[in-house]
């Protein structure tokens, strides 16, 4: 497929991909960010836009299986891809287990930054099942959580890591 | 936080690129990972009329290629590879020292090498490592076709390089080295942000003797240089001591360091000496 946006620097490109498992067929605005294009023009609001430049991790979505900000990628660049927001993940065994750790550790706090902390982390996970409390802090390092909560959602993703283990036979 | 309009051309092929960043030069940026330049759009500190996507051009896409003189890193190798990746594991060991350092997961799954060693940003690590490894860029255009620079003699200013507006760097190339030793450090107030001070090096060992030393440090001025006089001070030691102490005399002398926004210059010049003396006690490792 060929982009070029000639004539109106805003001109919509027509975009193919799967988002949370469904086909979806849309004409966006070549500046449009990929959180922007998530929530506002697919509904998923569970994709939350912090600082729009980098910075907080609150946007995080999955593109092609890898955790990336939603902000710092174009929706045109996601033609073709599989995007995964946090609304379609909760059966995903991982983000599940991390879910239900959130809630019993009371990691949640205000929320926002929820989203992504949980994809961040399942991306850790799905890596390797016994991360240190160290390795769990330098993998969230680039997701900011106002409340300043970090304490509980460290403890929440060594809950989940072990909870995970235990389901796999450990 | 939105940026200015654009127009938005995915480039088919690295022929075609070539031709777009002829045709419009300075009008256009590339787009690569992103991790910098859609911040400095969202930010409008810049507003290009063209952004060139090049995440699909094959012939930059190349996995780490491995000849028994060179290891050759296409421009869209992401951060993440450098982790991941066996050849890079074995045969660059200081870039995959360095990579876990970069920014954070999500900016690495994305960010490329090419865009980071273009960019130049004076905090950033890939720069530094390029210099101190002596690699060798391989810079391109439609109208003088293919040519090779220095990553040494690449940078030239706080955000300026050889690059010219119609050519863009498609590849680096890193010379093999056996017996190779590597160091590298930074400090940061937090992890994964811009760099307060720091340093990537690497060197053959043999005994207690250092050579080939290359040590470049980043984010204490506009563009990572090779730290020569400190290099040739290591290189005349004979013992790890004794090449920390040499080294941070001429440190102390001749090192220049400038201040950010957010660390003061003897701030900068005081942390540098301890990343200094750990990357010393590495390269013995």
């Amino acid at each position: 497929m060929t982009f070029i946006s000639d004539q109106q620097p805003d001109t919509g490109l027509n975009i193919k991909l799967q988002v949370n498992g469904q086909p979806v067929h849309a004409q966006v605005s070549v500046r449009q960010h990929l959180g922007d294009f998530l929530r506002e023009s697919q509904g998923f609001k569970g994709t939350h836009i912090g600082c729009e430049h980098g910075v907080c991790g609150a946007c995080t979505v999955q593109v092609d299986g890898r955790a990336v900000r939603s902000c710092l990628t174009l929706a045109v660049q996601a033609d073709a891809a599989q995007v995964f927001t946090i609304e379609g993940l909760s059966d995903d065994p991982v983000v599940r287990a991390l879910q239900d750790s959130f809630v019993r550790c009371h990691a949640m706090q205000c929320g926002f930054c929820t989203a992504g902390m949980l994809l961040t982390a399942a991306e850790l996970l799905q890596a390797q099942l016994e991360p240190s409390r160290d390795e769990v802090r330098e993998y969230l390092s680039g997701n900011y959580c106002r409340c300043t909560g970090y304490e509980s959602i460290v403890n929440a993703v060594m809950d989940a890591a072990q909870t995970l283990r235990e389901a796999r036979g450990e | 936080m939105k940026a200015a309009p654009f127009k938005y051309v995915l480039a088919q092929s690295l022929e075609h690129c070539l031709e777009l960043l002829g045709e419009h030069g300075e009008d256009a940026r590339l787009l690569a990972g992103g991790q910098s330049l859609m911040p400095s759009l969202a930010l409008r500190l810049s507003a290009p009329a063209l952004l060139i996507d090049i995440n699909r051009v094959q012939e930059i896409s190349e996995p780490p290629q491995s000849t028994p003189d060179v290891i050759r890193l296409s421009a869209l190798t992401r951060h993440a590879d450098l982790i991941t990746s066996p050849t890079v594991k074995a045969s660059l060991p200081l870039l995959h020292r360095a990579a876990p350092w970069i920014a954070h997961p999500g900016i690495r799954n994305r960010g490329t090498i090419g865009g980071s060693l273009a960019l130049g940003d004076p905090a950033s690590e890939l720069p530094a490592c390029a210099v101190a490894a002596g690699a060798t860029f391989i810079l391109q255009s439609k109208s003088r076709g293919a040519r090779r620079v220095p990553a040494r003699t690449f940078y030239q200013g706080m955000f300026r390089n050889a690059c010219a507006a119609d050519e863009m760097i498609v590849a680096v190339e890193f010379a093999r080295m056996d017996t190779l030793q590597t160091g590298f450090k930074e400090v940061a107030r937090r992890k994964g942000d811009y760099a307060m001070v720091g340093l990537a090096g690497q060197a053959k060992r043999s005994g207690q003797r250092l050579t080939n030393v290359g040590l470049s440090f980043f984010a204490v001025g506009d563009y990572p240089v090779l730290a020569e006089p400190i290099c040739q001070a290591i290189e005349a030691a004979d013992s790890a001591s004794q090449a920390i102490a040499m080294a941070l005399d001429v440190y102390e002398r001749d090192m220049q360091v400038s201040a950010d926004l957010w660390c003061s210059s003897q701030a900068k010049k005081y942390i540098g000496r301890s990343v200094l003396e750990d990357v010393i006690h590495d390269l013995y490792q």
